[in-house]
């Protein structure tokens, strides 16, 4: 274990903190909150960067073209030269919009992104807000996001704007409950809602190779298809970017805005994305835990932000992949499969704690799961592969 | 530094509080008493009860205020139309208010300095509502999934 290397920006933070050191408390304890938000953003708009101009890399050879690769060496400068762009446009704001709501929902939704990354630990130590109720404080303040969506389409003044937020808010407030009800069994077993614990739970290996990651759970491993596909929902993205629609609504709830406010938006929706897939990593993946204990040597962050790149290009693959679903297939799957199968979940976590944790918990829980998912399947089965298409209009 | 925290805290909270009962725009004032609950959910953390704390947030934040502003949205349809100054709410907020001030005065409570408590963990509000609370939260519980299934049995479509 190479010490020194894994707490390399622990340390870089006690040696600016101790210039500080004759100066009262609070000063000390305001410069350490202040290290970790500006780490924080750093590093997270750094990746948004990067993310933004790889997601096109990537899109682009799924389709077989270059994208991006004028700017800098592979294209890799485009976030820059993006940036100035957007800065530099004209910002428009419609005579009939509610200036100040119009203004602050793209900050809301961005403050809202950044307050939910700051409670997942990227490394041994590295929590910057190790708070006791860190899961729920991270649903606490996501949940404002909604309330943020509102704003936009309602301030826009623009009836497309509205109908992107109405939609924006069905699908987040449905995908809302299978995305907690997920967590609770990992919050169940692990008996505690502070991420650094959950990780901490994580660690061993079982025989000495598998590592004892939730996801190696039948529970566990359900739990993170339903959690993904649930962020999947949270995050707007494709497949399930149904609040966007150039041909239907425009953009959704982002249609009044232009330039930078725009370039927020997408930047929050980015954001949000990485905090999904940090929170799947930290309840899931094990979170900075090494997967082989020979690899331990490697440090801890790494392993974080590894796992987040894994999951964040699953996210681009599926957006390369898949085509679009509509609303209220959307909704059906959310209320009569992802629900039932979120309980089930938590019930299959239940038997596992209660058979052992062994071999036997394993495969009474993967039981349990396989009774109810072969029973969904078969209720949900309408036998109507092919009937013709019935059109249904608002009344 | 806690009480300069809890005057800067009291200060946005009574702004937002003042502009959610002053404010023309419906909307305005719904979205101003969103920000007055974080004021009073940042109350709660300072006091170390980050879990009453976060509830609140969750809770009136992520439902009830947009419910509030859904509300307004799909009954009013002159949101923006000045209403002019409503004397009877001032008389029942000062009664609402009096009336608790009076309870509170009236409380034996006031006069007892606190005593050192324990801060309030999430572990122990568990297991407290798991075992001596544990029949208000089933009935809760029974309430609500009532409440889900009804709500489910209005929208139903209804067969023609």
């Amino acid at each position: 274990m190479s010490k020194p290397i894994d707490q390399v920006f622990i340390n870089a933070k006690q040696w600016l903190l101790s210039w500080l050191a004759g100066s009262p408390a609070w000063v000390i304890q305001v410069t350490s909150i202040l290290i970790n938000i500006f780490m924080l953003l750093g590093v997270f708009l750094t990746l948004f960067a990067l993310i933004s101009v790889l997601e096109r890399k990537i899109l682009a050879r799924m389709q077989n073209r270059y994208g991006p690769n004028r700017v800098g060496p592979f294209g890799l400068f485009q976030p820059i030269a993006d940036g100035i762009k957007m800065l530099i446009k004209e910002d428009i704001v419609p005579a009939r919009a509610d200036k100040l709501v119009h203004f602050l929902a793209p900050v809301l939704l961005a403050a809202v992104a950044i307050l939910t990354l700051g409670v997942i630990p990227y490394g041994r130590n590295m929590t910057p807000f190790a708070i006791d109720g860190g899961i729920l404080f991270f649903f606490a303040v996501g949940s404002a996001t909604e309330l943020a969506v509102f704003m936009a389409g309602w301030a826009s003044n623009n009836k497309f704007s509205m109908l992107g937020a109405m939609r924006a808010i069905a699908q987040m407030f449905s995908y809302e409950l299978p995305l907690i009800i997920t967590v609770l069994p990992v919050v169940m077993v692990v008996g505690s809602l502070m991420p650094d614990r959950i990780v901490a739970a994580q660690a061993e290996y079982t025989f000495g190779i598998v590592p004892r990651w939730f996801v190696f759970t039948p529970w566990g491993f359900t739990a993170f298809i339903l959690f993904f596909v649930s962020g999947l929902v949270e995050s707007n993205r494709t497949p399930f970017d149904v609040p966007e629609g150039e041909s239907e609504i425009v953009a959704g709830h982002m249609t009044e805005y232009s330039g930078f406010k725009y370039a927020t938006f997408f930047m929050a929706e980015y954001l949000g994305m990485f905090a999904v897939s940090g929170l799947a990593v930290t309840l899931f993946l094990g979170g900075w835990h090494a997967p082989v204990r020979l690899l331990e040597i490697v440090p801890s962050y790494v392993w974080f932000f590894l796992k987040l790149s894994a999951l964040l290009f699953v996210y681009i693959w599926l957006r390369g992949t898949l085509p679009r679903t509509r609303i209220d297939q959307m909704m059906n799957i959310a209320w009569k499969f992802m629900l039932p199968m979120a309980f089930t979940c938590f019930i299959a976590a239940a038997v596992w704690h209660y058979t052992g944790r062994g071999l036997r918990g394993w495969l009474w829980s993967l039981f349990v799961i396989v009774i109810v998912y072969s029973a969904l399947s078969i209720v949900l089965d309408t036998r109507r592969k092919f009937a013709p298409r019935v059109y249904r209009f608002a009344e | 530094m806690s009480s300069a925290a809890f005057v800067i805290i009291a200060i946005f909270t009574l702004a937002a509080a003042l502009a959610a009962a002053t404010l023309q725009k419906l909307m305005h004032a719904a979205l101003s008493f969103a920000v007055a609950l974080v004021g009073l959910a940042a109350f709660f953390f300072l006091l170390g009860a980050e879990f009453v704390g976060l509830a609140l947030v969750f809770i009136y934040i992520g439902a009830v205020a947009v419910l509030i502003v859904f509300t307004i949205l799909l009954t009013r349809r002159d949101v923006g139309k000045n209403r002019g100054f409503n004397w009877a709410g001032v008389l029942i907020a000062l009664a609402v208010f009096g009336g608790l001030t009076w309870s509170i005065l009236k409380t034996q409570s006031l006069s007892i300095l606190a005593p050192h408590i324990r801060a309030l963990t999430v572990k122990r509000i568990g297991e407290a509502l798991m075992t001596g609370y544990v029949w208000p939260l089933q009935c809760v519980g029974v309430l609500l999934t009532a409440a889900l299934i009804g709500a489910l049995i209005l929208v139903m479509e209804e067969k023609r």
